[in-house]
């Protein structure tokens, strides 16, 4: 029940601080990590799979907690929860992707950026961002700089060892448009999932991002161009979205890949039917 | 510092706590300050046997620190006594074993202050974050909703 190595604790106020105390940390020879929901750190380390002695706790930072919408955009603290993310009914893409995340309770803990730049390879609260105009905002001892999401989420967000994801933008005229998202589970209504999917229709074209299909979350240009394909049929857009993976479908515990493969083709078949006569 | 002296504050009484940094708030409650309704099952976030209450939210304190939850207002199993939720489940008869039902009830408390118009959706959502190994979920799901309109009725 005790986890078995002791860790130091710090509770800084703002970036800065949070950023230069992570940098002063690693130069003693300390292994910190940033904190926040907590829910895979504590998993990870009762079971001694993490190597950490000291926690940063991002939670008491202004900026990690924000959620506003302006003119422009909807900008969301990564520090904030699930369930106060939904709350905000900002973005409903994202609101209806993370409801599906673990479930109510751990909804509460679990944070939008531990989602993100969590270990467990799902990560569903990417998804949105990966097919919207969206926005990085990651903080060092150099300063606080926006990126692209998409230019800096190569199967996980590409932070360096000292960055810290303050916040998620978004465009506002981007949450308008049509959308479409599911979570298929080989059974019952938790659990871990088998794939998940969230999908966007913008100028009469679909974007679709997985998360589960292979061992990381992705958006993939190539895949979207054979879904779009009004002249293949359901099979052939199958093949195609198949032909062009990087990697190889997961194949685990929850589900072969060859299941996969069958619960692929009625989601895509499900996602191109649920846009059928949305106009964007 | 690996550890410290924290002040807790738990269903009303103020608790002074030496923890380890990396104490979870569950091992504090049970074995530091001996509150042991809060049930240790999974100890990974799945089973919701060790639900509390946290600043009028349900949280899973297997997976909290203690020394997240100073200046906070703590809320166990202990802290609902003679409440409504407590009264259904007698009522209803909903527990067997009654391992889960401290979550259970701590999760239901938590739906009836916050979502008192919960849909039927809504409820599964909910006790959707607890495990009954007794597998006595019908019971459990009565005692919610009749909890639900009894608070309903006593807050006209």
């Amino acid at each position: 029940m005790m986890i078995a190595y002791d860790v130091d604790y710090y509770n800084p106020t703002t970036i800065e601080e949070a950023t230069q105390l992570f940098h002063r940390l690693v130069e003693e020879g300390k292994k910190p990590v940033y904190y926040a929901g907590g829910t895979e750190i504590i998993t990870l380390a009762r079971s001694e799979r993490l190597d950490l002695d000291a926690i940063i706790n991002i939670k008491s930072i202004h900026e990690c907690l924000l959620a506003y919408s302006d003119e422009n955009e909807i900008t969301l603290g990564a520090a904030l929860s699930l369930t106060q993310v939904i709350k905000t009914n900002f973005f409903p893409l994202l609101n209806q992707t993370i409801a599906q995340i673990a479930d109510q309770t751990s909804r509460n803990q679990i944070t939008l950026g531990g989602n993100i730049c969590g270990d467990i390879f799902y990560r569903e609260a990417a998804l949105p961002f990966l097919i919207t105009e969206s926005k990085a905002v990651i903080a060092n001892r150099t300063g606080i700089k926006e990126y692209p999401f998409k230019s800096i989420f190569n199967q996980k967000l590409q932070l360096s060892n000292e960055d810290l994801l303050v916040q998620l933008k978004v465009k506002k005229n981007e949450v308008n448009f049509p959308f479409y998202t599911v979570k298929k589970r080989k059974q019952w209504d938790v659990g871990y999932p088998l794939i998940t999917v969230a999908a966007v229709k913008k100028k009469e074209q679909l974007k679709v991002a997985f998360s589960g299909l292979c061992n990381f979350p992705f958006h993939d240009v190539n895949i979207d161009k054979r879904i779009n394909d009004p002249s293949l049929t359901a099979k052939e857009r199958l093949d195609g979205v198949l032909n062009a993976l990087s990697s190889p479908v997961l194949s685990d515990v929850h589900g072969s890949m060859d299941y996969r493969h069958f619960v692929l083709k009625n989601l895509l078949q499900e996602v191109v039917d649920a846009f059928k006569g949305a106009k964007t | 510092m690996t550890s410290r002296i924290v002040t807790l504050s738990i269903n009303n009484d103020q608790y002074h706590v030496h923890v380890r940094n990396i104490d979870t708030l569950l091992f504090t409650i049970r074995e530091k300050i001996g509150l042991t309704g809060t049930k240790p099952g999974c100890l990974n976030g799945d089973c919701g046997a060790c639900t509390v209450n946290i600043n009028g939210e349900a949280i899973k304190s297997c997976l909290m620190l203690t020394v997240e939850a100073e200046n906070k207002c703590i809320t166990t199993i202990e802290g609902l006594q003679d409440t409504t939720i407590q009264k259904a489940f007698i009522e209803k008869f909903a527990f067997q074993c009654g391992y889960c039902t401290p979550g259970f009830i701590m999760n239901g408390n938590d739906l009836i202050h916050n979502e008192p118009n919960a849909s039927d959706s809504m409820i599964k959502s909910y006790l959707e974050s607890n495990i009954c190994r007794c597998t006595g979920y019908q019971e459990i799901e009565e005692a919610v909703k009749e909890a639900l309109t009894n608070n309903n009725y006593d807050n006209r």
